[in-house]
């Protein structure tokens, strides 16, 4: 590749990288400075997260009952089928619960986002609102990253919480004590693991918002570009969902010693 | 007249993805003159309106607001100077999400000075003047564009501005439509308002300015008045009035 093409999409890479920090910061920042916008962020909450339940509780739901079905495949040689509920818990709640439920989120609420705030943008609502005195980012961002930092963690609890019940009919079709699937649920956790299954969806969550912000906002073109913009969030929001939540991990188990 | 009157924009440059849009680019708008910018499609009128409110970034030069330079402030610290101007997008660039009553009175809600009563009261008063008073809790998907531009009119006008820029506002209406937009900025001037358009419309433009700026490939060439604009000897501003000359036509 000729250096100069390659110097120049470095550039360009780490002056998007810097300019959505910049924006991440400066959401955080406004986050705690008036007007609070209280009706956006009740209106976000729900178009963002109560909206969402439904495919979070069908994602919980069967991929609880097929960690139950892969676990008591392998477990059942060993004749260890009584520790099927503390791996589908312990697997479900640090681990799959929160990625699963923000992939879906990402999906659906990173797209929402973006497509609403580019449309703003081609339209030049976002223009009209600057003129007429409002700052965007308190007005556009910072309720729909509030809003995501308080439903992402809600929803995963949700997941997690139907995920454990998928496996729980899973296991009582392979005629696994209800009790034993029960008592078997923390045998494999401890505290830090809860913490852990909290922070990654608020972690994710963030993600979501910023990134779904950031491209909305920087939206280019007509109806066409809107589309683009849409698909990229998604796209981005996902891999950094996936590459923050081994960072996550490693720093949990970091701490764990 | 001072400065303090005016709004301008002094030696701006401004590119787009190496295309050069304005360069070395002077242009004054003294508050009581109503101006029109015309020029081509892509000649980048809405530009200059966007550069002259700090909505975009110029490569060089300063815009200046009142007394104040713009350029490389963040908006809170010209906020203020700001609300001197209102603008009518071309679209009308209503909120979706808003009736057109909320839409009225966002500037005076987000302010939030006022009393729910006292900006109703605006509200309706706005509406009336530009004639949509019964669309007050409709939302902009059912209106149609002539309202749309009426809205968006109250809606620059809920904040009392001095300045009201306008972005084609005729585009694309019937010729009922544009004469009531025309009547309604003629009643703004009136009123005291100074108004800032970019059009292409001749008709529109000679019936509503006193003062002409005609951009050409990034430069101004032309300033003056509708009769000195008539006289001109420059060949782009006379190939771009030609198509009123009716004599021209076989």
């Amino acid at each position: 590749m000729n250096p100069a093409v390659f110097d120049k999409i470095l550039l360009t890479f780490f002056h998007e990288l810097q300019n959505y920090f910049l924006l991440a910061g400066r959401a955080v920042m406004r986050a705690f400075h008036r007007p609070f916008y209280y009706r956006e962020f009740a209106v976000q909450f729900d178009k963002l997260g109560f909206s969402s339940l439904f495919i979070c509780i069908l994602t919980g739901l069967f991929s609880g009952m097929v960690m139950a079905l892969q676990s008591l495949i392998q477990l059942k040689p060993f004749a260890a089928t009584s520790y099927v509920g503390g791996m589908v818990a312990v697997t479900m709640i640090k681990e799959l619960g929160p990625v699963l439920a923000s992939l879906m989120v990402a999906g659906r609420v990173g797209s929402a986002i973006t497509a609403e705030l580019g449309t703003m943008v081609v339209t030049e609502q976002v223009d009209a609102m600057r003129v007429e005195g409002t700052d965007i980012i308190k007005r556009l961002v910072v309720p729909r990253l509030k809003a995501m930092l308080l439903a992402l963690p809600l929803l995963t609890v949700v997941t997690d919480a139907i995920s454990i019940l998928g496996g729980y009919i899973m296991s009582a079709g392979y005629s696994i004590n209800p009790i034993m699937y029960i008592s078997g649920l923390p045998q494999f956790m401890v505290f830090q693991d809860l913490i852990e299954g909290i922070v990654k969806p608020a972690v994710f969550g963030a993600i979501i918002a910023i990134t779904g912000c950031y491209v909305g906002l920087n939206t280019k073109g007509g109806a066409e570009g809107v589309g683009a913009a849409a698909k990229q969030a998604v796209v981005l929001s996902s891999v950094m969902i996936l590459i923050s939540d081994f960072f996550i991990a490693k720093i949990f188990v970091v701490f764990r010693g | 007249m001072t400065t303090s009157d005016s709004i301008r924009m002094e030696k701006l440059c401004y590119s787009v993805g190496g295309r050069t849009i304005l360069e070395d680019f002077d242009f004054h708008l003294e508050r009581g003159v109503n101006r029109t910018i015309l020029g081509v499609s892509g000649a980048g009128k809405t530009t200059i309106l966007k550069l002259l409110l700090g909505l975009l970034e110029p490569d060089s030069g300063s815009v200046y607001i009142g007394d104040l330079c713009i350029t490389g402030l963040p908006e809170s610290r010209f906020m203020n100077q700001r609300k001197r101007i209102a603008i009518v997008f071309q679209g009308g660039a209503l909120f979706d999400s808003m009736t057109v009553g909320e839409n009225v009175g966002y500037r005076l809600f987000e302010e939030g000075c006022l009393s729910q009563n006292e900006i109703s009261t605006i509200v309706s008063e706005k509406l009336s003047f530009v004639g949509v008073e019964a669309a007050l809790d409709l939302y902009p998907a059912e209106l149609s564009g002539g309202m749309k531009k009426r809205v968006a009119i109250a809606r620059a006008l809920a904040a009392d501005p001095d300045y009201i820029f306008f972005d084609e506002p005729t585009t694309g209406l019937d010729p009922i439509g544009v004469y009531n937009i025309c009547n309604l900025m003629l009643r703004l001037q009136a009123e005291g308002k100074t108004t800032l358009m970019v059009t292409h419309d001749l008709v529109t433009a000679f019936a509503t300015s006193q003062r002409f700026t005609f951009l050409h490939q990034a430069n101004m060439l032309f300033e003056g008045t509708e009769e000195e604009m008539k006289a001109s000897s420059t060949p782009e501003v006379r190939e771009f009035l030609q198509p009123t000359d009716r004599s021209l036509f076989i």
